[in-house]
């Protein structure tokens, strides 16, 4: 039978697709949106295994929520980043230095 | 048996594609990599006796979010050479790294602390029980409160986003309301005196209007 931590082996394993995505495509801003919600679906699958062997529907409430807050982010990131693009021309991560950070 | 090989059949897929996500040069192949990624996904959970969820991430995840960034990836016109520069020149320290959390991943969650011995498999949900059923159950006594704040979450992305990408075009007319509602009866109406008009009734032939509105 399929055991607990073959999932969360998955998720780990998704989870850290997403983080080297995230260091290949350090230039592209949309790639870096796309790794994060790589990450969360990472998060989410733990969440609902834990949620499935522990018999605790709780696990499920939280991955709602995730779901939620996750899509309300990507909507304010793009808008940001359409905003960026209309201003700046550019989404290269390294042009957008104007806070000098 | 056929649970484990869906499982595995389906683990694969979501690897593979995950991986594609990450590697494909066109940012539009990377988001329908990452709608295989999600679709699979989805399966998963459905096997994991999450239907709900799984349904909710065919439907809100791949139906709204995905949507969205198919959008937006294709209305920029980006420069995808100089975006992809530093690749090459990423990619051993992004796999070092990626093998180092790989294993300390592998190391922590293996099956001999979370194998089914620790976390035996636990007896499958008839068909009496509704996991939607449930699951609204739970959201709307236990956790309607941050129900309510999920809602307001919502809303503040909506008006962010809206308020974000709207344009102030220096051309546009657009009504004021503010101005609408103060305008006073005395701007707009202007009563004048005037000798009453002759309104004897006149013969058909010689007033053509007056036998239009008649009719």
């Amino acid at each position: 039978m399929i055991a607990l931590s073959d999932y969360l082996i998955l998720g780990g394993l998704l989870f850290v697709i997403a983080v080297a995505g995230i260091l290949l495509n350090r230039k592209n801003l949309i790639l870096i949106l796309i790794c994060i919600e790589l990450m969360l679906l990472a998060v989410n699958m733990n969440f609902i295994a834990f949620s499935h062997f522990l018999g605790d529907m709780t696990g499920q409430v939280f991955v709602f929520f995730i779901l939620t807050v996750a899509a309300a982010e990507s909507a304010i990131g793009l808008a940001i980043l359409v905003v960026l693009f209309r201003t700046r021309r550019t989404i290269n991560v390294e042009d957008l230095d104007a806070l000098k950070g | 048996m056929a649970q484990k090989l869906i499982f595995y059949l389906f683990a694969i897929i979501t690897l593979w594609s995950a991986v594609m996500v990450i590697t494909r040069k066109n940012p539009v192949h990377a988001v329908l990599f990452l709608v295989l990624t999600f679709g699979t996904s989805a399966a998963l959970w459905i096997l994991l006796e999450a239907e709900f969820l799984g349904i909710a991430l065919i439907l809100v995840y791949v139906g709204a979010v995905l949507v969205l960034f198919l959008f937006v990836v294709m209305m920029l016109d980006i420069d995808l050479a100089a975006l992809r520069a530093g690749f090459v020149h990423n990619l051993p320290l992004a796999l070092l790294i990626a093998a180092v959390m790989a294993t300390e991943i592998l190391l922590l969650v293996g099956s001999s602390e979370f194998g089914l011995e620790q976390f035996p498999k636990p007896a499958p949900l008839g068909a009496e029980i509704d996991n939607t059923r449930e699951l609204g159950r739970l959201l709307y006594t236990v956790h309607v409160y941050p129900v309510e704040i999920a809602a307001v979450i919502l809303l503040l992305a909506i008006v962010a986003a809206i308020r974000l990408t709207l344009r102030r075009r220096s051309d546009h007319r657009s009504p004021d309301p503010a101005r609408q509602i103060r305008v006073e009866r005395s701007e707009r109406i202007r009563l004048v005196k005037m000798s009453p008009e002759d309104v004897s009734p006149l013969a058909p032939a010689s007033c053509p209007e007056n036998s239009t509105a008649s009719n």
